[in-house]
């Protein structure tokens, strides 16, 4: 296997993007890594969409991109597994780089929310539909009863919950990319409207537009163009039951914890060698969940954790510097990438004012439906 | 809803048809082709026990168009008497009908009912299942 780098990356600005189109938006994204990486051309592409037919009424996004990025004839391919769509693409291009069978790949993500479907419903897909949506639960929903069941068994606060949102926000309001660039306050969070009980608007990642692109190729190619680069040292992926309902701990997300064993393995590290971390925080809970079975704290102390500042960027394990899902925006298909370019940015020093101090290894985490498949990838500054 | 994708599901929606491994005993629920315990195709037909108690659960405020009129109504992980011990144990996710939103807890014990869940299109077949209420 060939070792694999990230040369560049390239994103549009996550939000309500009326005037753009889904396939504008992608192609946006993709000439920001390309021009960003110098490279010259690119031998294929994966694109991670989570649900274009149910947006925005189109399939067959492999050629759609190839055509309007200009570049067919190369092969391209849309790969999809739900909200992790973005890290499944990414994985795609690193094993097509790693068997050496290509030597430059683009890895996208996009997702285009707002040009008028039922959102709840089209998002809903991703959990089983014939056994918890069509008796009436929704994605909030899921997170909902987690939380529940989180805060029951572990004493999991609300006003926790709600330390998570600040955070994020509060690093987003760092981050010129981000749909909501702007801080939010405890109880700005603890009085937004109710939406599934425990989690309230301001728990909840936001409908986005938006497109993120990565230039993946070999390491020695990289070393050649004399660019920041940066190593891919794992990468990581497992699946769980579909439905919540089906698995044994209502509590815990058990393809974090197999794709963490698995990557952290790959990578010959512990959870605590990990310097900052960019999670799947759809919903408050989910970080305070997954920072848990990252191992990044012991299970049940992960609210403890937000509310103390552990995961702040000045923090022991700064995580979702970007301003995560929440902040940044959850543009379903494009998040997967928008993370491996956090985990870029903060590893080349281009973080800015939200710029975590000795960022040498960055973990990135990726999670489709509630918790039914993770990718993890984590990358290593040269 | 579409009307042959419903019509395959009235066993398990009307009658809470399961699938019991004939080989290590555990239940699935819907049935399925593979037991995922022991990864045995073999099967006999069961019915569930209508009474369990709530694992979790959510009050949903702002519900997908389908159900958008029904708002707020309590949606929660039930497990069912079978129990969950090695060999046994069946989950669902349903709706909690004619309660006081506010007063459910987990712990609670319920009974499966039979009701209307939702219908298919504006014209369409009203579709049915099991909805769970307190007992
Ligand atoms: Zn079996």
């Amino acid at each position: 296997m060939k070792e694999v780098a990230v040369i560049g990356v390239g994103m549009t600005k996550f939000g309500e993007l009326w005037q753009k189109s889904f396939r504008d938006i992608f192609v946006e994204a993709a000439l920001k890594a390309i021009e960003n990486s110098g490279v010259d051309h690119i031998d294929s592409m994966y694109i991670g969409t989570m649900s274009s037919g149910l947006f925005v009424g189109q399939e067959h996004i492999g050629a759609v991109m190839a055509d309007y990025l200009g570049v067919t004839p190369i092969p391209a391919t849309r790969v999809e597994s739900a909200c992790a769509s973005g890290g499944a693409a990414f994985r795609q291009a690193y094993f097509e780089v790693a068997s050496g069978h290509s030597e430059i790949i683009l890895a996208g993500g996009v997702e285009k929310m707002t040009d008028g479907a039922d959102v709840t419903e089209a998002l809903a897909t991703a959990a089983d539909q014939e056994y918890e949506v069509y008796n009436g639960i929704t994605f909030p929903g899921l997170y909902a009863m987690i939380a529940t069941a989180h805060m029951h068994q572990y004493k999991t606060t609300r006003e926790q919950l709600a330390h998570v949102a600040v955070k994020n926000h509060k690093n987003g309001s760092m981050n010129p990319n981000a749909q909501f660039s702007f801080p939010v306050t405890l109880e700005q969070v603890m009085k937004s409207t109710m939406v599934a009980d425990p989690l309230r608007l301001l728990d909840c990642s936001p409908v986005s537009d938006g497109g993120a692109a990565a230039i993946v190729c070999s390491l020695d190619y990289a070393k050649k163009l004399k660019k920041p680069y940066v190593k891919v040292i794992a990468s990581a992926q497992a699946s769980d039951t579909i439905a919540l309902h089906s698995r044994e701990s209502l509590t815990a997300l058990k393809c974090v914890s197999i794709a963490a064993e698995k990557a952290y393995k790959q990578a010959g590290l512990k959870p605590t060698d990990i310097n900052f971390a960019e999670v799947h925080d759809c919903f408050t809970i989910a970080e305070i969940v997954v920072t848990e079975d990252l191992g990044f704290f012991e299970k049940g102390k992960g609210g403890a954790a937000a509310e103390n500042g552990v995961t702040s960027i000045e923090g022991k394990i700064p995580v979702n510097t970007s301003g995560g899902l929440k902040s940044k925006g959850h543009p379903v298909g494009a998040t997967g990438i928008a993370q491996i370019i956090e985990c870029y940015e903060q590893l080349t020093g281009n973080s800015g004012e939200r710029q975590v101090k000795n960022a040498k290894i960055g973990l990135a985490q990726n999670m489709g439906g509630s918790g039914a498949s993770c990718i993890i990838h984590i990358l290593e500054a040269i | 809803m579409i009307t042959p994708r419903y019509h395959r599901e009235i066993p398990q929606r009307h009658r809470l048809e399961a699938g019991k491994c004939k080989q290590c005993g555990h239940i699935s629920f819907p049935p399925r082709l593979v037991c995922p315990k022991c990864k045995s195709k073999s099967f006999e037909t069961v019915n569930l026990s209508r009474e369990g108690k709530i694992l979790t659960f959510t009050i949903i405020r702002v519900g997908p168009d389908k159900f958008s009129k029904e708002t707020p109504y309590v949606v929660a992980i039930i497990e069912l008497s079978e129990g969950r011990s090695a060999n046994a144990g069946v989950r669902l996710t349903a709706q909690i009908a004619d309660c006081d939103v506010d007063k459910v807890e987990i712990g609670d014990k319920v009974k499966l009912v039979f009701r209307k869940i939702q219908d298919e299109g504006k014209s369409g077949l009203h579709c049915y299942g099991y909805k769970a209420v307190i007992i």
